[in-house]
């Protein structure tokens, strides 16, 4: 590769933190590396997390819930038998990710902090998102882009792991500088009006340690599932997560959240609220489909989306209710 | 001719450099590792360089290298391993598939560093001397190729799914192979050699 860095094996967490502020955390550095030659990012440092193991557990307290250290490969996810059977929604969207060997090869946090696959981003373009003036897709090739969420960049968060994530309500133990924080996943993605050149809120020396999902009540159902224009090794171009308690044939609680519709993972409001106490019959999932999305706009190219992720939402719900 | 019996000289012949073009390159390792164990553990690294050591083939390797080194940039041009093919060279294709500790990567987008202390396993460390691994022979068999520069990457794919899943399905073989490209599309044979080369074994452990 054409870069020059050095490369840091960190003896704890708080070098990590310390030596992260003037470089690039790298863990399995399926992203980083790809925008490194794509000349995208051009650290001086790479501080390998990998080097630091307390950050690879999966562990499951009674009460407290599931606690995935952030540098758990995806396959490792996808593989996991507790997982399967208790939180299929997070081995389903592990397992769909990418290839075999980049699962074998990308982490949790890194997933969660992936730079979004925007042609014009990836490309030769100035774009906004790169600190340019315009953003290429809002005219251009936007097939893909997001229908809902966008000013003035439209990009689609790309990570499938935050979409499972954000149904099943989980929080983010981040570690830097200033110490430990807790952090919703819904609170963690940045939009474009705020700032347009970054997608997360971390700061930098900020690193994501591990992610709390908590114990999902009795009767509670997970599913993910990804609409990709070829069946394996592809980017989701609609994906749904849902995370939903059922009783009595009717929903009485939980969340839908949505990928490759908006430039976070989204959590529709109306969608959300039109659950709790709907019946899982006919009528009652028509409803709660057609409540997805009201308010998108989509691009050129890309209202498709829109009813797209109102049938596959139709189709999660049979699931769950079937 | 008995089909089991194809040579690593026959082969060749058969198929250029593709599959096994691979094998050749073992004396060189051998040369390159015996170099590296002629530094001094205390010898001061070259200029922007670092020590790394691993294993590649079951053999210890020992050298210095600029941080920037992909792993398959120390395969090709380092150890002179050049069974493992470079095409996209970001991730996508396949081609430069390796096994690290057990597991397929693309060696083309990991760092050489992040190898340090494992274990790699390219396509030149199935044979067996002269002899052809049982997954080359159903390659050649079943006709699994056609240009061939993809397949060193497929075969170290089917090698690391066979070796997690003894038995595939034909939707194991689809979906453990769904991270190597073939631009000439012959996947449909690709997928029958995997099948062909799991039977093999299948009767071979009977």
């Amino acid at each position: 590769m054409n870069q020059q860095f050095e490369y840091i094996n960190p003896q704890s967490l708080d070098e990590a933190v310390k030596l992260a502020g003037q470089g690039s955390v790298y863990a399995g550095g399926t992203d980083l590396l790809g925008l490194m030659k794509n000349d995208i990012a051009h650290p001086q440092r790479l501080v390998n997390l990998k080097a630091l193991p307390e950050l690879k557990a999966v562990e499951r307290q009674k009460g407290k819930g599931l606690r995935l250290g952030a540098l758990v490969t995806l396959n490792e996810l996808a593989e996991n038998e507790m997982l399967q059977k208790d939180f299929p929604a997070i081995s389903q969207a592990a397992g769909s990710a990418a290839s075999p060997q980049l699962r074998n090869v990308g982490t949790l946090g890194g997933n969660l902090c992936q730079r979004p696959r925007c042609w014009y981003f990836r490309g030769d373009f100035d774009c906004l998102r790169k600190g340019g003036a315009t953003c290429f897709a809002m005219d251009g090739e936007n097939k893909y882009h997001c229908v809902v969420g966008g000013d003035g960049c439209y990009i689609v968060h790309p990570s499938d792991m935050a979409v499972a994530l954000l149904a099943l309500e989980a929080k983010l133990e981040i570690y830097g500088p200033g110490g430990q924080r807790l952090l919703p996943i819904s609170h963690f993605y940045v939009l474009p009006e705020d700032d347009p050149t970054v997608e997360t809120v971390l700061q930098p020396g900020e690193i994501i340690t591990s992610v709390i999902v908590p114990e999902q009540p009795v009767g509670s159902r997970s599913v993910f599932v990804k609409f990709r224009e070829r069946s394996a090794w592809d980017f989701a171009v609609v994906s749904v997560a849902a995370a939903l308690q059922v009783q009595n044939g009717a929903i009485s609680g939980g969340k839908i959240a949505l990928g490759g519709v908006a430039p976070v993972p989204w959590l529709d409001k109306k969608l959300n609220n039109t659950l709790a106490g709907t019946a899982l019959d006919e009528n009652g999932i028509n409803k709660i489909a057609a409540s997805a999305l009201t308010d998108a706009e989509p691009l050129e190219q890309n209202g498709y989306k829109v009813i797209l992720a109102r049938n596959m939402i139709k189709g999660v719900l049979q699931s769950l209710a079937g | 001719m008995a089909e089991k019996d194809i040579s690593r000289r026959i082969f060749i012949k058969r198929l250029g450099t593709g599959v096994a073009g691979s094998g050749l390159a073992l004396s060189q390792l051998s040369a390159a590792v015996s170099a590296g164990k002629d530094d001094d553990a205390g010898e001061k690294a070259p200029k922007d360089q670092v020590l790394l050591q691993l294993t590649v083939n079951g053999k210890a390797v020992r050298l210095h290298i600029p941080a920037s080194l992909t792993l398959a940039e120390l395969l090709r041009d380092r150890l002179n391993l050049s069974g493992t093919k470079v095409v996209c060279n970001h991730g996508e294709c396949g081609a430069c598939t390796v096994l690290l500790d057990g597991k397929a990567v693309y060696s083309c987008h990991i760092l050489a560093l992040d190898a340090a202390g494992k274990e790699v396993l390219t396509v030149e460390g199935l044979l067996k001397g002269e002899e052809l691994h049982p997954l080359q022979e159903a390659f050649v068999k079943e006709d699994g190729l056609q240009c061939g520069f993809c397949t060193p990457g497929q075969i170290m794919s089917a090698y690391a799914l066979l070796k997690q899943k003894p038995h595939p399905t034909p939707d194991d073989i689809r979906e453990g192979m769904a991270g190597n490209l073939c631009r000439c599309g012959a996947y449909p044979k690709i997928a029958q050699s995997v099948l062909a080369a799991a039977k093999s074994n299948a009767r071979a452990e009977r």
